[in-house]
């Protein structure tokens, strides 16, 4: 890893949480074209997004319980339950070609900006921390 | 049966597994997925249900990043390069959020993700 390389992993990183942060999106739809931009593969990027979203998951998830929003036990099931799905997820995604999975990718992007601008234009109001 | 029907305990174990195959496969929280359908399935008002979307991919993401690292796809340093930043650009984000909530800034982000998308989809 070059000089240039960590300098501008640093900037991204910044920008995509600033975005996240301002918009009400979550990190993993930035940090997945940005760990792309940086030159990880498809698989890669999506494993390295989930460790990059943790701590921004913790410190949002700790910020809504103490703004009494957080349903722990609701959370704890949802987040439990779905290890199992996050099993089946690794297995599709080492599994099907790369290539094929940046393009389902870069719909779930589309789709995602979409929405974001139906929502606007529609009521001009935003629910923050989404993730 | 329409999903209104189950129980609240079955729609929630429902809505894990979607959130956990979605969260693995695009690398991502899950929150675009698991906020609507929250609302729509348990009738959660959307602050209830961003925040309790945000601890579910707690557990998510954590048992992504186990998933993946034994199977030898993560990059640690990768992602501390660009996780830790992205905490103080997401803090100081929510902070600006009220100054910079204009609709024309949101359709041009909207613009520039569709952009990024259009770029995977077509490379």
């Amino acid at each position: 890893m070059t000089g240039w390389t960590i300098a501008a992993a640093l900037c991204l990183g910044f920008g995509a949480g600033l975005l996240s942060g301002v918009f009400g999106v979550g990190g993993g739809i930035l940090f997945v074209p940005t760990l792309l931009l940086l030159g990880l593969g498809q698989v890669e990027a999506s494993a390295t997004s989930l460790l990059a979203i943790v701590p921004t998951a913790a410190v949002g998830a700790w910020r809504q319980r103490t703004y009494g929003n957080l349903r722990v036990r609701a959370a704890a099931l949802v987040g439990g339950v779905s290890v199992l799905g996050a099993e089946l997820g690794v297995q599709a995604a080492t599994r099907i070609d790369e290539s094929l999975l940046r393009r389902l990718f870069g719909v779930l992007l589309l789709t995602v900006a979409a929405q974001l601008a139906i929502r606007t234009l529609r009521q001009g109001r935003r629910y923050p921390d989404e993730a | 049966m329409r999903p209104e029907r189950l129980p609240m305990t079955a729609r929630l174990v429902a809505i894990g597994l979607v959130a956990g195959v979605f969260s693995t496969l695009f690398g991502v929280g899950g929150g675009i997925i698991v906020v609507p359908l929250l609302v729509g399935l348990t009738a959660f008002p959307a602050h209830a249900a961003a925040a309790t979307s945000l601890g579910a991919i707690l557990v998510t993401a954590t048992a992504g990043v186990v998933l993946y690292a034994v199977r030898g796809e993560l990059e640690p340093w990768y992602a501390a390069l660009v996780g830790l930043p992205a905490v103080v650009g997401a803090v100081a984000g929510a902070h600006l959020q009220q100054r910079l909530s204009g609709r024309a800034l949101t359709l041009a982000f909207a613009g520039l993700l569709a952009v990024i998308g259009a770029w995977l989809v077509g490379g």
